[in-house]
């Protein structure tokens, strides 16, 4: 059994000031079992009354070996791992491992397939961000947001069961398309789902956006500049919040993302109110491309033709003998990959989810490295955190919006 | 490769006399492993890739020697232009120079990569495990780390692994 590791002060005597070791300045442990710290996060805090000398983030509690595993398995098979990294996210992290698996062998993407991707990563990023807003929210004591956002969260993932029987753990991409096409229903539901949450993105406004209280706890907290969140590598919203426009589906679009019209809400306060004011709108923004992406949903194939990876449909087993090669190859041995490396990147609700894949000729990836976007942000919490109190700790930690499975992988 | 970054490349050549390689659209340049500080200062105050997006290291155990390659992606977010950096590293103490004063973010991500592959950060700040477990022994992304795994409990060898199980009432 491995022993837990007592807060020993020679540990880190490199990261905190000299005052800790005279003991002048208290050290703290918050978590990782804290219900702020949104999963199983550690952080060791250095403190001068109640102002932060130090934030030492200590990670690692929910590390599964997700890289060394996918090494083990065959390309199709790795992708049920991509779904756990970032539960919040499973359908942006199958997006990002599909795509480069298509980069890397090569393989084209029906535009059907293309547009329902693009629909359903955005219907994930809402869920993420309601999910966001209602526990960012709870956690400065904002109660009510919470049942709120969770309720339309619901109608998302019934959405989700919907097109792939599962409401979180998907897998609904495939390299080379999507698992088959969507039910009749389908349409029906997500036209209905945008229309409400138009309105309920305004009452979530009416709720915090004036809020005095929200405001007194959010804005000036945890300023981040663009200088340092670059250093960071910090990306996604927390970026956009500091002053830049990168985003990834604007300057490099992938999936089509080019014949929608969208804006990339920006702010240049670089503070938590600032996030949360580039998020909210963010969310209008999904909703404009679920919308441009229904109605041009265009007709035709959900996967490609190419038969080396993607297996035939069921109906043509029974008939042709290559069909029944290419399934039984494709269930026995998976689809080769050429000896190389390629980076993919999208940009999943909390910034640049990134793939790493090399293959080296055979079934299996060679090295599959995964680019977490919360695990750069957290990188930065040290930074932002300084000079500022405890409770504002809890408010810069909820307006980073992490999740422990993407950082720990 | 586009206009642009076929002059970053050009220059990268002339100065490092790095290695170019290209794969659908991205490219590749290898760099000497003591000079890999040097060169990503100068793609980031340079050319202007100021953010590092990835880092990592790649295993090419037992085929390849020198056995490692320690990956740099780099994106420039005002050119949007990308590009790899690539060091080869080997040896029984496998050991580069830190980036962490060139990027900030290098500060996590080498520490990633001593915890996976045991590569080394010379003058690191902060040179800890950050994933595994402190008392972890080995490195697990090597390819000689083994997966492991836990073999499933059948009914012809329940007990066996019953036994070998560790039980709460111990």
């Amino acid at each position: 059994m491995a022993q837990i590791e007592e807060a020993n002060i020679e540990t880190y005597k490199h990261l905190v000031s000299e005052r800790a070791l005279s003991g002048e300045t208290m050290l703290l442990n918050m978590g990782p079992q804290h219900p702020s710290t949104h999963g199983v996060l550690r952080l060791l805090l250095e403190l001068d009354g109640e102002t932060i000398i130090t934030c030492i983030p200590d990670i690692g509690y929910l590390h599964t070996g997700v890289e060394k595993n996918m090494e083990a398995k065959t390309y199709q098979k790795a992708e049920v791992m991509s779904d756990r990294l970032d539960y919040m996210n499973p359908i942006g992290n199958n997006l990002s491992y599909v795509m480069a698996v298509e980069k890397l062998v090569d393989l084209d993407v029906p535009p059907r397939a293309q547009a329902l991707r693009v629909i359903l990563t955005e219907l994930q990023r809402l869920n993420s961000h309601l999910v966001w807003i209602g526990t960012a929210s709870l956690d400065l004591a904002a109660q009510s947001m919470f049942l709120y956002s969770f309720r339309e969260r619901e109608d998302i993932l019934d959405i989700f069961e919907l097109v792939s029987g599962q409401r979180m753990m998907t897998t609904y991409f495939r390299p080379g398309g999507v698992w088959r096409d969507v039910p009749v229903e389908f349409e029906q539901a997500v036209r209905a789902f945008v229309h409400m949450l138009y309105k309920r993105v305004d009452e979530y406004e009416g709720l915090l956006t004036k809020n005095p209280l929200f405001i007194d706890r959010m804005a000036g907290i945890g300023k981040l500049s663009l200088a340092d969140a670059l250093s960071y590598g910090v990306t996604g919203p927390i970026l956009r919040a500091s002053g830049s426009d990168w985003d990834l589906r604007k300057k490099r679009p992938y999936m089509g993302y080019e014949q929608y019209d969208f804006s990339v809400p920006t702010h240049n306060a670089g503070d938590c109110y600032a996030r949360f004011l580039v998020r909210v709108q963010e969310m209008r923004e999904a909703l404009k491309i679920i919308e441009q992406a229904l109605n041009k949903l265009p007709l035709g194939p959900v996967h490609s033709n190419n038969r080396k990876f993607v297996p035939p449909p069921r109906a043509e087993i029974g008939v042709s003998m290559e069909a029944l090669i290419h399934h039984f190859k494709l269930w026995t041995e998976g689809f080769p990959a050429p000896k190389a490396s390629i980076y993919s990147a999208v940009e999943s609700p909390r910034g640049e989810l990134g793939v790493y894949l090399e293959g080296d000729g055979g079934p299996k990836p060679y090295r599959v490295h995964w680019r977490t976007p919360s695990f750069e942000n957290l990188g930065a919490l040290p930074l932002m955190t300084k000079g500022f109190l405890v409770a504002d700790l809890i408010a810069i930690i909820g307006s980073l919006d992490i999740v422990l499975g993407d950082i720990d992988r | 490769m586009d206009h642009k970054l076929e002059l970053i490349v050009q220059s990268m050549q002339a100065e490092f006399g790095a290695r170019v390689e290209e794969f659908r659209g991205e490219t590749h340049i290898f760099v000497e492993a003591p000079r890999i500080v040097e060169a990503l200062t100068a793609l980031r105050d340079t050319h202007d890739f100021k953010l590092l997006s990835a880092m990592t290291a790649v295993d090419y155990w037992p085929q390849e020697s020198p056995r490692f390659h320690v990956v740099y992606q780099l994106t420039s977010v005002t050119k949007n232009a990308s590009i790899q950096a690539r060091v080869a590293v080997g040896g029984e103490q496998p050991e580069l120079p830190t980036a962490s004063g060139v990027f900030a973010s290098a500060n996590w991500r080498e520490r990633e990569v001593f915890d996976m592959f045991g590569i080394r950060f010379a003058g690191h700040p902060d040179p800890r495990r950050i994933l595994m477990p402190t008392d972890y022994e080995g490195h697990p992304l090597r390819k000689d780390h083994p997966l492991g795994y836990e073999e499933p409990q059948f009914t012809f060898n329940f007990d066996e692994i019953r036994l070998a199980k560790p039980s709460p009432k111990e």
